[in-house]
């Protein structure tokens, strides 16, 4: 994975880069006054024509941001705060090599690794959507020029028909990377092939699986990266206008889409008779609204015209009649990532990655219970516990993962003895999960997989349209199940009847959110179902997750005596003196867990 | 559309000719029923019921489909919010990393609901699915500032400080 952090973009040798992520994640962490101080240091020593900041998008670890990396060698600091960035460039300065004692350390007593691209969390990755993320200021058009942004499209224009591009994208074996993995250029050869005056080209950005972010990561990280693979699709299908339509709570990828617009329609890239063809192409962005299923393509159309985003039934499919009845193509942000590169090295080297039935790579937002979680693209073919252990570094504190949720509301759970399953659309399809968008969140025993199929039922049934009655009535009997049994309330015949709603809310439902909304409970009920017949038999809940089949105890051990919990317990169940042992009266205690909030020693466990 | 009939309850006496540049932003797009309701909230901070009527007779549509949209979305409020939007994310990551406990100290902390505002007026507690940071989880963002790795106690000292600030 070095290609990514080679010195491609532009950077002479003299000048040094920081580059200080910018993302979401790190900005939290306060990676802007990071860069400010790195700013003021290099101002102070008259060193600005030697070194410059470059505020990037995502580096991918972003459990370990501020991430900065120093180009050209790519030298990597993790949690950089204001001091380190000040040894950080004193260092860069006085030349004496890297400012060691902030490298980054898999663990506290390992040997410190210089490179970025040497880190465990990156040798497996392989970056072709990614490649300018972390790498270049996503709201300068010239760097993203530089990293070779929009040479694609000119290529294209130049020597390429629309027929020439569709053969290359099915030739690459490119699937659509928004949840259906259809096959891109098939989708393309539909909507080129369907006639009509006006045709449009959608990129959707709706990103609406809870717990992923590689979508917003792109739009943030990229921005030029993701339209021109949204211009070369619209002259391949013949569209002269296009929407984004981005999710509401993504207001930095909102901002900077709208200045990569506006540069790439200065420039040239967009607009009428785009780099001098007789191809012209608008785009316009729409902000979501915050619906989950105006990620569904009818939802979406419905969503852009104005009207509530209920979905339709199809056919007719989008590519025949989709926006205001014009033949429509969408397409999900990071598919449309992956064109530019196709164009540029062509569909033999994208084929030749990934596996037959899965070309190329696929990001992941690996989350949850994982050492390092962040953005990671992989290729297709690596395994799940591969990515898990390898790229992800495995639980920490010596915990073991025990399944990965792949794919959110939509998706499945793979329990740990399934972790050799190969990351490819059929071999996860055959063990009930899904590829998906790209969340994927690891989980180790202190989750309880009934609670977790439970959580994402409260989501989809929250964001069921309503539309159809399986749906909307039945993700609701099936919630209320499931709440019973985490509640202790469990029946026999239960875990029965939850298989068949899911089995008719599967079959019958009219979109895929209801097509899919069982599955976090199917895939649960499929690996885990000791854990629902605990509950359900003996209301036991080995994770200690669900507080009502959960005894709370004091640990003695960790009891300081301040008698926080007793001053706070509603029903008077704690016992004890100041300074002394506190002990719950379990007969008493109604598990409602206020005592675990707020003892300020972590002394309040579960058994 | 003739005018609807019902005359409501609109008690508010908001200064809707604000919304006058609105209008004429979106005048010949179609589909321009969605931005604009997006617009007239940023502008009132809410969508009382006097901006819908007044977007259904500029627009000429039925105050009904007005409604059905505004209703849809998550992100459209009909009733005023607080000062400060306290948001939980509750997405996947930060729910197993412990978003339902931290859900637990700041409305126990504040006195206030998901999905509820304080009663004089300081501040509403939203969830939200997913904030894009979930290396950091649990996040909770207050105001423009986001907080990761929050727990049970950091919740409540977060809840605390917004309460005194308040006060103060
Ligand atoms: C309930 C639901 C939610 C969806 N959410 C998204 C989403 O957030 N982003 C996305 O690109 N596709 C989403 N899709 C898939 C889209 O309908 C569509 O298949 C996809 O955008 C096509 O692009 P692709 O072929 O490039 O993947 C969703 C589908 C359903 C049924
Ligand atoms: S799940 Fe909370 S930030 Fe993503």
């Amino acid at each position: 994975m070095t290609t990514a952090h080679s010195t491609s973009t532009g950077v002479t040798a003299e000048v040094i880069e920081i580059r200080v992520c910018a993302g979401t994640g790190c900005v939290a962490n306060g990676s802007l006054e990071v860069a400010h101080r790195f700013d003021d240091a290099i101002e102070q020593a008259a060193a600005a024509d030697r070194v410059r900041v470059v505020r990037t998008g995502c580096h991918g670890l972003c459990a370990k941001g501020p991430v900065v990396v120093v180009a050209p060698e790519g030298v990597f600091y993790p949690s950089v705060d204001v001091h380190a960035a000040s040894d950080i460039l004193e260092a860069l300065l006085s030349g004496t090599g890297p400012a060691r004692e902030h490298l980054y350390r898999e663990s506290e007593d390992a040997e410190a690794i210089e490179l970025y691209a040497d880190i465990p969390f990156n040798t497996r990755q392989e970056r072709i959507v990614l490649r300018n993320c972390g790498v270049i200021d996503p709201e300068d058009l010239g760097a993203a020029r530089a990293a070779g942004t929009y040479e694609a499209l000119r290529q294209t224009l130049e020597n390429l028909t629309p027929s020439d591009v569709i053969e290359e994208m099915k030739k690459s074996g490119l699937r659509g990377r928004g949840g259906a993995g259809f096959t891109t250029g098939l989708k393309w050869q539909l909507a080129h092939d369907s006639e009509a005056d006006i045709k449009y080209m959608i990129c959707n950005a709706d990103e609406g699986d809870p717990g992923a972010f590689m979508d917003r990561s792109l739009l943030e990280g990229d921005p030029h990266g993701v339209l021109e693979g949204m211009i070369i699709a619209a002259y391949a299908i013949g569209a002269s206008e296009g929407y984004v339509y981005v999710r509401a709570e993504y207001p930095l990828a909102v901002t900077r889409l709208k200045k990569a617009l506006a540069d790439a329609t200065a420039a040239g890239f967009l607009g009428t008779r785009i780099l001098g063809s007789d191809f012209s192409f608008t785009i316009h962005v729409r902000e979501g609204a915050g619906a989950f299923v105006c990620g569904e393509e009818t939802a979406l159309i419905a969503s852009i015209e104005g009207h509530r985003g209920m979905p339709r039934p199809r056919p007719p499919f989008p590519t025949t009649s989709g926006l205001w009845n014009a033949p429509t193509c969408i397409n999900n942000v990071e598919t449309l990532a992956n064109v530019a590169w196709i164009i540029t090295h062509g569909a033999e080297a994208y084929a030749s990655i990934g596996s037959a039935t899965s070309c190329g790579t696929k990001v992941f937002a690996l989350t949850g219970k994982v050492r390092h979680s962040g953005l990671v693209e992989v290729p297709f073919g690596l395994t799940v516990g591969e990515l898990v252990h390898e790229v992800g570094g495995g639980c920490a504190d010596g915990h073991e993962p025990k399944a990965v949720q792949i794919g959110g509301p939509s998706g499945g759970c793979l329990p740990a003895s399934l972790f050799d399953t190969r990351i490819e659309y059929d071999a996860l399809m055959s063990v009930g999960a899904i590829v998906g968008s790209g969340g994927m969140v690891v989980v180790d025993e202190r989750t309880c997989m009934v609670e977790l199929a439970r959580y994402f039922l409260t989501f989809t049934q929250d964001e069921s349209c309503g539309k159809c009655v399986p749906c909307r009535v039945g993700t609701k009997r099936m919630l209320e199940i499931v709440s019973r049994i985490t509640e202790g309330h469990g029946e026999p015949g239960d875990i029965e009847l939850l298989e068949e709603l899911a089995d008719v809310v599967k079959t019958t439902s009219l979109c895929g959110l209801g097509q899919t909304a069982p599955n976090p409970v199917l895939t649960t009920l499929r690996y885990f179902r000791d854990e629902y017949v605990e509950h359900v038999e003996e209301h036991r809940c080995r994770a200690c997750a669900c507080s009502a089949l959960s005894t709370f105890v004091v640990v003695d051990s960790l009891c300081k005596g301040c008698g926080v919990c007793k001053k706070r317990c509603p029903v008077d169940a704690i016992t004890g003196e100041l300074k002394g042992i506190y002990v719950i009266d379990s007969e008493k205690c109604m598990k409602c867990g206020i005592c675990e909030t707020h003892c300020p020693f972590d002394a309040i466990e579960r058994v | 559309m003739a005018d609807c009939a019902c005359q409501g309850n609109a008690k508010d006496d908001l200064d809707l000719t604000m919304l006058s540049v609105v209008f004429e932003a979106h005048a010949n797009d179609p589909g321009a029923l969605i931005p604009i309701l997006q617009e007239t909230q940023a502008i009132l901070g809410y969508l009382p019921e006097s901006a819908l009527r007044e977007i259904a007779r500029q627009r000429d549509i039925p105050l009904s489909e007005v409604y059905g949209v505004a209703s849809f979305y998550t992100q459209f409020h009909q009733e005023p919010r607080g000062e400060t939007i306290v948001k939980i994310c509750h997405g996947t990551a930060c729910h197993v990393a412990g978003a339902p406990e931290i859900t637990r100290a700041i409305t126990e902390e504040l006195g206030v609901g998901v999905g509820e505002t304080s009663e004089d007026m300081r501040f509403t507690v939203e969830g939200v699915a997913c904030i894009g940071c979930c290396g950091l989880a649990p996040v909770v963002v207050i105001g423009d500032q986001t907080h990761g790795a929050v727990d049970g106690a950091s919740a409540r000292k977060l809840a605390k400080q917004l309460t005194r600030k308040a006060t103060r």
